[in-house]
């Protein structure tokens, strides 16, 4: 099996260094210092695994050999560049979106007509470098198909990612699990982009009127009537998701708030810009969701 | 007449120093900052930029040393209105006690202390340069009128009024003040927290057509809390809101919120947006969006 990695952030860094231990993998990088390092030094894994893995990488879309399986594994800022490298080639490859939010689908279907697989991601880690990924969380992948892709390629993938030593779940529709998961980043990344807190103990807090836990819930039930309206029956309660994750004792720092403590642009369009739209779409009212929304944009335009 | 303003911030000196122009007023200021006291005794209080005058109050940070007095100033960060007065209450046990504060609820925690209070609410603005130096920003008007509970005399309240119009500081005398003071909290809840989350100036949030629909909720919620109160607002906050985002009004202005956030100081938002969800608990009115400001913007405390 050839594999073929978009992004090399730490999702695309564990997984090309995981598969690379069953399969030829080729990392397709933004910056050629980032490919030249990977070439030389191999993907070194430390934390819960601890391995350096041999792959190939290029920053040049055109120096990318044949594959079965390619996985887009960048931030929604990079997603439209990393469907425009593929397009018009590798007729025969299955193509697998792991981005945060909903419609990264969409975007890559229109660069091609490739299968595609849907999957969001549990896993975390932190890259320590360009050759140096820590694996942080070994929760798993989810992964499901797109439009009229055969599960049994969804189960393939499922296999080798499992074999690859990473924890993965086919599913026959993975929306339920895609939407837990919308609502979960919508509400816990929106806020933590807000208040600059990470997602501790303060977001599950109902004691006090003030208390930020009230308006988390809050947030959730809006995303769950619009999960309603859409037809889709969450996988997990993201009240619950936010609960469990502030109990594990270390807070992780959300992707979104360490966008705007960087002063970069976040995913907000891709993940509660998403929410607010299918809100829409339903006839559903959110308040609260659209405030968030309005106000992480505002954030970013704070930028200049 | 004695006055003694208590907390000789911007507000507390743009009063203490205009109303110490008066022969037959002697003025008294009490703060904390004994730098800040130990200024204006030496070179007086000098204010400039709207007005540019030297005033020459008598300043302390003990309040013992406060002789009895026919009126109280309270002019302190709401936060600091109950440690304030219950710290000045002897130097007014046979005077009326005003506030012209920010907020919500300063006219309960005063009362708790003081036999006659006066409700009141003012415009002008400044910021303190250095001990003793006050710059003067914006001129307006303020507004005096009993609080229901514990209501000063009217007499009194009118004799307070002319003080402050002899002055410099045009002030009326109302038979309810709830209007005005109103107006000037829903204007600050709709439109302080948003410039401290998103860090955007007054101009900026307004001129967000999407930003400014969320803004226009926050001012809905307002309005509906004051009319179930049968508040008459003495005009429309949505004309300030506009009034304020003009070029040449304070379309640069940093909301002091905003200010306070990038200072990471303590933010009034208990008294503002908090108040609103109080009053409106009190009331039956729903205030989903200031509960969810409040929250976030407590959050952004809680970060720090």
């Amino acid at each position: 099996v050839k594999c073929c990695v978009v992004g090399a952030g730490s999702i695309g860094s564990l997984f090309a260094a995981h598969l690379a231990t069953v399969s030829d993998v080729c990392v397709l990088t933004r910056r050629q210092e980032h490919a030249r390092a990977l070439n030389e030094e191999g993907l070194r894994v430390s934390g819960r695994h601890d391995f350096t893995a041999r792959v190939t990488a290029a920053a040049d879309p055109r120096d990318l050999p044949d594959f079965d399986l390619g996985i887009i594994a960048t931030k929604a800022g990079g997603l439209e560049g990393a469907a425009e490298s593929l397009s018009g080639r590798f007729p025969a490859a299955t193509i697998m979106t792991v981005l945060n939010g909903l419609g990264a689908e969409d975007v890559v279907r229109r660069r091609g007509d490739w299968p595609l697989v849907s999957a969001v991601t549990f896993m975390s880690g932190t890259k320590h470098s360009d050759t140096h990924v820590e694996y942080i969380l070994d929760t798993p992948t989810w992964l499901g198909p797109y439009e009229d892709t055969p599960f049994e390629r969804v189960q393939e993938i499922e296999r080798l990612i499992v074999d690859a030593g990473l924890k993965a779940e086919a599913m026959a529709d993975l929306r339920p699990a895609q939407w837990s998961k919308l609502i979960f980043n919508a509400t816990v990344n929106g806020v933590a982009a807000l208040t600059g807190l990470r997602h501790d103990e303060h977001f599950a807090a109902e004691r006090e009127s003030s208390d930020l836990g009230h308006l988390v819930h809050d947030l959730v039930d809006e995303g769950k009537q619009i999960a309603e309206a859409a037809g889709v029956e969450l996988h997990d309660d993201p009240w619950e998701m936010n609960v469990l994750a502030t109990k594990r004792g270390s807070a992780h720092y959300p992707s979104m708030l360490e966008d705007v403590d960087s002063r970069r642009p976040t995913e907000v369009e891709l993940i509660n810009g998403a929410l607010v739209r299918e809100a829409e779409r339903y006839g559903v009212d959110a308040p609260l969701q659209t405030a968030v929304y309005r106000l992480v944009k505002a954030r970013e335009a704070s930028y200049s | 007449v004695r006055i003694c303003v208590v907390g000789c911030g911007a507000v507390g000196s743009l009063f203490a120093a205009n109303l110490a122009q008066l022969g037959d007023i002697e003025v008294w200021s009490y703060d904390l900052a004994q730098e800040h006291v130990d200024a204006i005794n030496r070179d007086g209080l000098r204010l400039s930029g709207a007005g540019d005058i030297v005033g020459r109050p008598h300043a302390t940070s003990d309040a013992k040393e406060l002789p009895a007095c026919d009126f109280g100033i309270v002019a302190t960060k709401a936060m600091h209105t109950s440690s304030a007065i219950a710290a000045t209450a002897a130097a007014f046990t046979d005077g009326c006690v005003a506030t012209v504060q920010n907020g919500l609820g300063n006219e309960e925690t005063i009362a708790e202390h003081a036999e006659r209070v006066i409700r009141g609410t003012t415009f002008p603005a400044g910021k303190l340069l250095e001990p003793g130096h006050v710059q003067w920003d914006v001129k307006g008007d303020t507004t005096f009128g009993p609080f229901e509970a514990r209501p000063a005399p009217v007499r009194e309240i009118e004799r307070l009024a002319d003080a402050c119009t002899r002055a410099g500081m045009p002030t009326n005398a109302v038979a309810d003040a709830r209007g005005p003071q109103w107006r000037k909290v829903i204007f600050n809840a709709s439109t302080n927290p948003i410039g401290a989350l998103t860090g955007l100036t007054h101009g900026r949030v307004c001129e967000d057509p999407a930003l400014r629909r969320l803004v226009s909720g926050l001012v809905d919620e307002g309005k509906a809390v004051a009319a179930a109160q049968d508040i008459e607002l003495d005009a429309d906050p949505e004309d300030l809101i506009d009034h304020a985002a003009r070029p040449e009004v304070a379309y640069d202005h940093k909301a002091s919120m905003l200010q306070d956030v990038e200072a990471h100081r303590a933010t009034e938002i208990d008294y503002l947006n908090g108040g609103i969800v109080r009053f409106g608990g009190e009331h039956g009115v729903g205030t989903p969006l200031n509960a969810a400001i409040w929250a976030l913007v407590k959050g952004v405390e809680r970060s720090w």
